[in-house]
């Protein structure tokens, strides 16, 4: 029989080893479908270590994915912390760029800053607002914000679909399904030039600090992480349980929102329904990997960038699909799980007692 | 607006809202037996996709259609005893277990028929379920055509809402089930082995879920295409709730929901001049979230539902 008994103290280095524990155990279970797939592993990984980290271009290009990694990374981290499961972040991120793209492809015009602002503002608040609906009705309603979150990222897609195919198609597309480009005075500049490294990745961190800081020294952080931990305990301290929730939700969708604008303002230019190759998805597995520290979740956020580009290019090399790249994040997911059991467990093995069948 | 209507008497439109329950029945099903249990089963997205991809490989390959289904519910039952390790055995969270398992059983299935179709631009067809002719039941009038002269997985999903109705409500088996989402201790205190019952209930509600994920590369369609689940195991979630985690009210639930998607199909042939397509394509979800909304107010969800349990732990 197999027994958990909790640990009482566990050692630092069971606590930071543990995601990398999890990220081992990811990979090397990743190497069944590879063998299925009639692959020398060996070389696979070889071929995704070199294609992750074995160029400057490979390196810019994990940068470059690990931007939007980071924010919808802590978008997940700090809802989760507030046992808040928002799972739309993909939602929040398309509507997010929509709002960016509404405001910075010719309506307006102005000095850069001023635009680059104005298309920041406009993200972060319409994925906040996309956030802010599951989180009233769960907290109101009782409605599971899993279910309503995962729901409106099929609705909000459609409506992106509608949006570039109707009122904000580009008229100069040649029929294609994609908006109006992003003025040059809205476009966030690049960090090194002829990559794709853009400024996306200076938010990005600010706000993993931010969130760091919030979490740590405020009262507001207090009161997310006091929420999270048991709603009743925190309710009966005097807190409010719904504001906290709506606070939660709001950051997290702004989150989610501002990885869209950077993705369409740094990188592609112009919406197109394939923005974003599920990077709001792995968000959930990038904070969970950082076990939900907002600092942690950078780290976090390089590696899952690495093993999408490693993943990609070991993918072209060997003729094996890139969906191998979906199964390495998911099962990274369930090793995180798997790790987090044992540094909060011990695992006792012991006999099962005869006479006694249980 | 009148002629919209009329579509609500014709015997196409009510056959067509059965056709689009039918996944929908088999995965309210699954949800609910889990849940019932006392678990979440989140990994319902994902499970329906295996089923989808492993029955229609299976047939693909040379098997016959009911090996198919088989195989599709095994899937789906394996995929359920990875969720149930997690969230029964390990007691971990039920929402990321879920979550987990959706993804990886979702690029599983995709990984696998790329691996084994590398290069094919339209998805190999098979030879699908094909419409019913029961004798005397097919030959009633409205009914006959909506109810009967459907494929065979469709029958199964009403005979299955009937086999669980019964098995929940009269069998000794089905009351521990229910026992142990309400009060696991008091079900442990009569000798029952709660994690092996909540087990069960996982294993064979997944497996159930799988079988509607089948039905649509079996039945609905005759090919495997990618994203095809498109949100219905969330849709299934949701439409719990709805149901009040009654097999009945789960048909009903089903049935209705897919009136309302058959429904704005034919709409959109009617009006879609005017509005966009996409409009319409949203209903479905809308109506999701709003059923969810309505009725979780009032819902009566199973006690210990989301609560792991351990032993010997209050």
């Amino acid at each position: 029989m197999m027994r958990l008994e909790p640990r009482t103290a566990p050692s630092p280095l069971l606590i930071y080893g543990a995601p990398v524990l999890a990220a081992v155990i990811s990979l090397v279970l990743a190497a069944i479908p590879l063998l299925a797939a009639g692959v020398n592993v060996f070389q696979a990984y070889g071929v995704m270590i070199s294609g992750a980290l074995g160029s400057q271009f490979a390196l810019t290009e994990v940068v470059a994915r690990a931007t939007p990694l980071i924010l919808t990374g802590l978008a997940a981290a700090i809802a989760f912390r507030a046992k808040l499961f928002n799972i739309g972040a993909e939602g929040q991120l398309y509507i997010g760029a929509l709002a960016a793209v509404a405001i910075g492809s010719g309506r307006f015009d102005g000095p850069a800053p001023l635009m680059i602002l104005g298309i920041c503002i406009a993200g972060a608040v319409a994925g906040a607002l996309m956030m802010l609906g599951p989180t009233v009705l769960k907290v109101k309603l009782g409605a599971d914000e899993v279910v309503t979150t995962l729901l409106l990222n099929f609705i909000v897609a459609l409506f992106v679909q509608m949006m570039i195919e109707g009122p904000m198609k580009d008229p100069m597309s040649m029929g294609w399904p994609q908006s109006e480009p992003i003025l040059d005075s809205a476009t966030l500049p690049k960090l090194i030039d002829k990559t794709r490294v853009h400024a996306g990745l200076i938010i990005a961190i600010l706000a993993a600090i931010g969130t760091e800081i919030l979490m740590r020294r405020t009262v507001p952080g207090f009161r997310i992480r006091a929420v999270g931990a048991s709603p009743a305990a925190a309710r009966f301290a005097g807190m409010s349980v719904t504001k906290t929730m709506l606070l939660v939700g709001a950051l997290s969708g702004a989150f989610a929102g501002l990885a869209g604008v950077g993705e369409v303002a740094g990188l592609k230019g112009y919406l197109t329904n394939d923005l974003s190759p599920g990077y709001g998805y792995a968000g959930i597995v990038v904070a969970m990997l950082a076990g939900l520290s907002p600092i942690g979740v950078i780290a976090a956020a390089f590696f899952v960038a690495a093993v999408f580009v490693g993943a990609d290019s070991m993918s072209r090399a060997m003729t094996v699909s890139s969906y191998i790249a979906n199964l390495i994040v998911a099962l990274g997911l369930l090793s995180v799980l798997l790790s987090g059991v044992l540094t909060r467990y011990r695992i006792r093995w012991s006999l099962p007692a005869r006479g006694r069948a249980s | 607006m009148a002629s919209v209507f009329d579509i609500l008497l014709t015997v196409s439109f009510w056959a067509a809202a059965v056709r689009i329950a039918t996944p929908l029945i088999f995965g309210v099903l699954g949800a609910l037996l889990c849940e019932k249990s006392g678990v979440l089963n989140l990994g319902i997205e994902g499970i329906m996709t295996v089923g989808a991809m492993s029955g229609w490989l299976a047939v693909y390959a040379g098997a016959d259609l009911w090996t198919g289904v088989v195989v599709a519910a095994f899937m789906g039952a394996l995929f359920g005893l990875l969720l149930s390790f997690f969230t029964v055995t390990l007691g971990l969270s039920q929402h990321v277990s879920g979550l987990g398992v959706t993804m990886l059983a979702t690029s599983a299935a995709y990984f696998t028929y790329r691996v084994i179709l590398p290069n094919v631009d339209t998805p190999p067809r098979i030879v699908p379920f094909q419409p019913l002719d029961i004798p005397v039941l097919s030959s009633i009038p409205f009914l006959g055509p909506v109810l009967f002269q459907q494929t065979a997985l469709t029958l199964l999903a009403f005979v299955l809402v009937g086999v669980l109705a019964w098995f929940l409500a009269k069998t000794p088996l089905g009351l521990a089930v229910r026992a142990v989402g309400e009060n696991p201790s008091a079900v442990e205190a009569q000798g029952l082995n709660v994690l092996w019952l909540r087990t069960g209930a996982v294993v064979a509600g997944s497996a159930i879920m799988a079988i509607g994920g089948a039905f649509l590369t079996m039945s609905a369609f005759d090919a495997f295409f990618f994203e095809m689940v498109a949100g219905r195991g969330w849709i299934c979630i949701a439409l719990t709730v709805f149901a009040s985690w009654k097999p009945g009210k789960a048909l009903f639930a089903a049935i209705l929901f897919g009136a309302f998607d058959a429904f704005q199909v034919r709409l959109q042939q009617v009006v879609g001049a005017f509005l966009p397509s996409q409009i319409f394509l949203m209903i479905p979800y809308i109506l999701s979230i709003v059923a969810l909304v309505v009725w979780s107010r009032r819902a009566s969800y199973p006690k210990a539902l989301m609560i792991p349990y351990v032993r010997g732990q209050r």
